[in-house]
């Protein structure tokens, strides 16, 4: 299983043998100044380098729509930050979205669960739905509990790592639920984020003594205590080391099929290893959705062949 | 590679040869010998003004020190002052000192949730704008104000009939002198640096832990109790200190305010809201009374007092540093 793949420190290794399928992280040898192996790997009409770095194989589950975004525009202001963008959003896969900054993927994100609205000057025209329901009709905090978000920076809350997660769980319920009743939900958000095993023996530590990687597991395991139907990714991985975003990535592959997954991300190699789908973003258009390996490896605008190619951005 | 543009940009970047920094033009480290003379000059004035500085404080300290622990005895710290014309009989500064803390809690007690609350205004709503602006100049104003103004005021104030179950009425007189009355108005003096503190520590809190509690489903009340105002509990504190400390030191509200007299004077037969409704004194008022120029000039009694009084001011500058240290120490990136 995919899942169960080497622990890094082997993919590193120089001895390594190179396969018809590359172990996934051959890719990151490019940036050791070593092309060779990923060159060996690339078919015909590859226009990134690390087309044909090993994926993660797609998912057995079925997929479920779960969000449809349709004809969505959002100006700040005057300024319109994502031009009528459609797309559908799925349970059993990974949308990444891409594009060079200020394209409005982020922007296009923060609508989903309409985060955009605490910016004073936004507006949107368009239609997102979550499982049918026009999301304007739902009340804010109703539909983020359904539609949570993991940020950029890891930012867990000024508490223990057990109430960073229980704080997620209090509060909805009429009467605040005791600590004990909420120890089996917490640690399976925990389990669910891969970061149980880790602090086990620290739930009543300060979350912000964990590393970044854990924090950041962390703000993760907050958001699935919630149960949601759809998780964002804002870019989880710009502010952690290479070890802490392998780990991270494995995880979002995994959790694919329990929740749909939509991740910003700037970093195009991270995008083609872990997403099922791929939005390129530019100038907030929608210039293209396809399939992970058609983007990159057969694109068919140019202004995307250009981009996933490293001509720009 | 069929694409030239892009095989040319995968050439290899060849790395520049090493080459020795350019010679620093002034070496970082090196004396001042090499300096103008009007550098030199600068420096040598910084360096005077700097050790002035020092020395003077070190004077008022070791003075005060010097001259209080001549003068104090424990037996003060538990004997009340007693009408007398020796020193050796004039007894000590307990209930000024009791009167201290009374104040210093009744002032905290209104200036803290007033001042957070404030503080979270300003920080989280700040609407309108203008009405912002006018909240935001008016602390700065109380910040500026001199404390006998303010005193003067809170006569006027407690001496109004509405008032007066703050203190003692007596032939249709309001007295307008209590605990009550200058605490509150000494809370005015804490307000300020409550407020101005908490605001700061509220927007040291990055944008995106809102949003990530907003994220969840939180809504903006629920974010500013279980979040924000954890977050910013050490610059909270390090507020309410401030503003003990500058209550404790004050003195012009405890004489106008406090009626000045040595040991409490209750009013009623309610025991705590009695002595809240009467008259005292505070650590500031016995030594303005005791020293040499004062009514009552019991010197060595004034000189002990201050000692006393130094004592718990600095004792609460070292309570701000530690949670000034510790709020830098868990912060996100």
């Amino acid at each position: 299983m995919e899942l169960n793949r080497p622990p890094r420190v082997r993919r590193l290794s120089p001895a390594a043998p190179v396969t018809a399928r590359p172990p996934r992280t051959e890719a990151p040898t490019l940036v050791n100044g070593n092309g060779a192996a990923a060159a060996d790997s690339h078919g015909a009409g590859a226009t990134s380098s690390f087309v044909g770095a090993r994926r993660p194989p797609r998912s057995t589950v079925p997929t479920i729509d779960r969000m449809q975004v349709e004809q969505v525009s959002i100006a700040y202001a005057s300024k319109l930050a994502v031009k009528e963008v459609s797309l559908p959003i799925r349970q059993g896969e990974v949308l990444a979205l891409i594009g060079p900054s200020g394209c409005g993927k982020t922007t296009l994100l923060r609508s989903l669960n309409r985060l955009t609205e605490l910016t004073k000057t936004a507006s949107l025209t368009g239609r997102i739905a979550l499982d049918g329901t026009d999301i304007t009709t739902l009340e804010p905090t109703a539909l983020r509990r359904r539609v949570t978000m993991v940020f950029q920076q890891p930012n867990p809350f000024p508490m223990s790592v057990f109430d960073n997660v229980a704080y997620v769980l209090r509060e909805q319920a009429k009467r605040r639920p005791r600590r004990d009743s909420l120890r089996g939900e917490v640690e399976t958000a925990l389990a669910r984020a891969g970061l149980l095993d880790e602090v086990a023996d620290s739930l009543d530590h300060p979350a912000l003594r964990l590393s970044g990687g854990q924090q950041q597991r962390l703000c993760i395991a907050r958001a699935l205590a919630a149960q949601p139907e759809v998780l964002l990714l804002d870019e989880p991985c710009s502010a952690l080391d290479p070890r802490s975003t392998a780990v991270i990535e494995d995880l979002v592959v995994k959790l694919r099929e329990q929740v749909a997954i939509v991740i910003v991300t700037h970093n195009l190699q991270q995008a083609y290893r872990i997403a099922d789908h791929v939005g390129f973003m530019y100038l907030g258009e929608l210039v293209e959705y396809a399939s992970a390996t058609t983007l990159f490896g057969s694109p068919r605008q140019q202004r995307t062949k250009d981009y996933v190619s490293g001509a720009f951005g | 590679m069929s694409d030239a543009t892009i095989s040319g940009g995968l050439n290899p970047i060849t790395p520049a040869p090493p080459s020795t920094p350019p010679p620093a033009r002034r070496p970082a480290t090196g004396s001042s010998s090499t300096w103008r003379l009007t550098d030199r000059l600068g420096l040598a004035f910084a360096w005077l003004l700097g050790l002035l500085f020092c020395a003077i404080t070190a004077a008022i300290v070791i003075f005060l020190v010097i001259q209080g622990v001549r003068f104090l005895r424990p037996y003060m710290l538990w004997t009340n002052p007693k009408v007398s014309y020796t020193q050796s009989g004039s007894g000590g500064f307990f209930d000024p000192m009791i009167g201290t803390f009374i104040v210093a809690g009744i002032a905290i007690g209104i200036a803290g949730p007033v001042g957070v609350g404030v503080a979270v205004w300003l920080s989280e709503y700040a609407r309108p704008a203008g009405l912002a602006r006018a909240v935001e100049s008016t602390v700065e104003m109380l910040a500026g104000a001199p404390s006998v103004v303010l005193a003067l005021f809170g006569i006027l104030l407690f001496e109004s009939h509405v008032l007066a179950a703050a203190s003692y009425t007596s032939g249709g007189v309001v007295f307008g002198k209590s605990f009550i009355a200058a605490g509150a108005i000494l809370s005015l003096v804490a307000l300020p640096y409550v407020v101005s503190s908490a605001r700061e520590g509220l927007q040291g809190i990055p944008n995106h832990v809102r949003e990530a509690s907003y994220a969840v489903g939180k809504t903006k009340i629920a974010t500013i109790r279980r979040v924000l105002l954890p977050a910013a509990r050490p610059s909270v504190i390090t507020g309410y200190m401030l503003g003990i400390g500058h209550v404790i030191g004050d003195t012009a509200i405890i004489v106008l305010l406090l009626g000045d007299t040595e040991t409490f004077q209750g009013v009623g037969h309610v025991p705590v809201l009695g002595i809240l409704r009467g008259t005292g004194s505070t650590l500031t008022s016995y030594v303005f009374d005791n020293a040499p120029t004062g009514d009552l000039n019991q010197p060595n009694k004034a000189y002990a007092a201050a000692l006393v009084l130094l004592a718990i001011v600095l004792g609460l500058n070292l309570v701000v540093d530690v949670f000034g240290r510790r709020s830098r120490e868990l912060r996100w990136s």
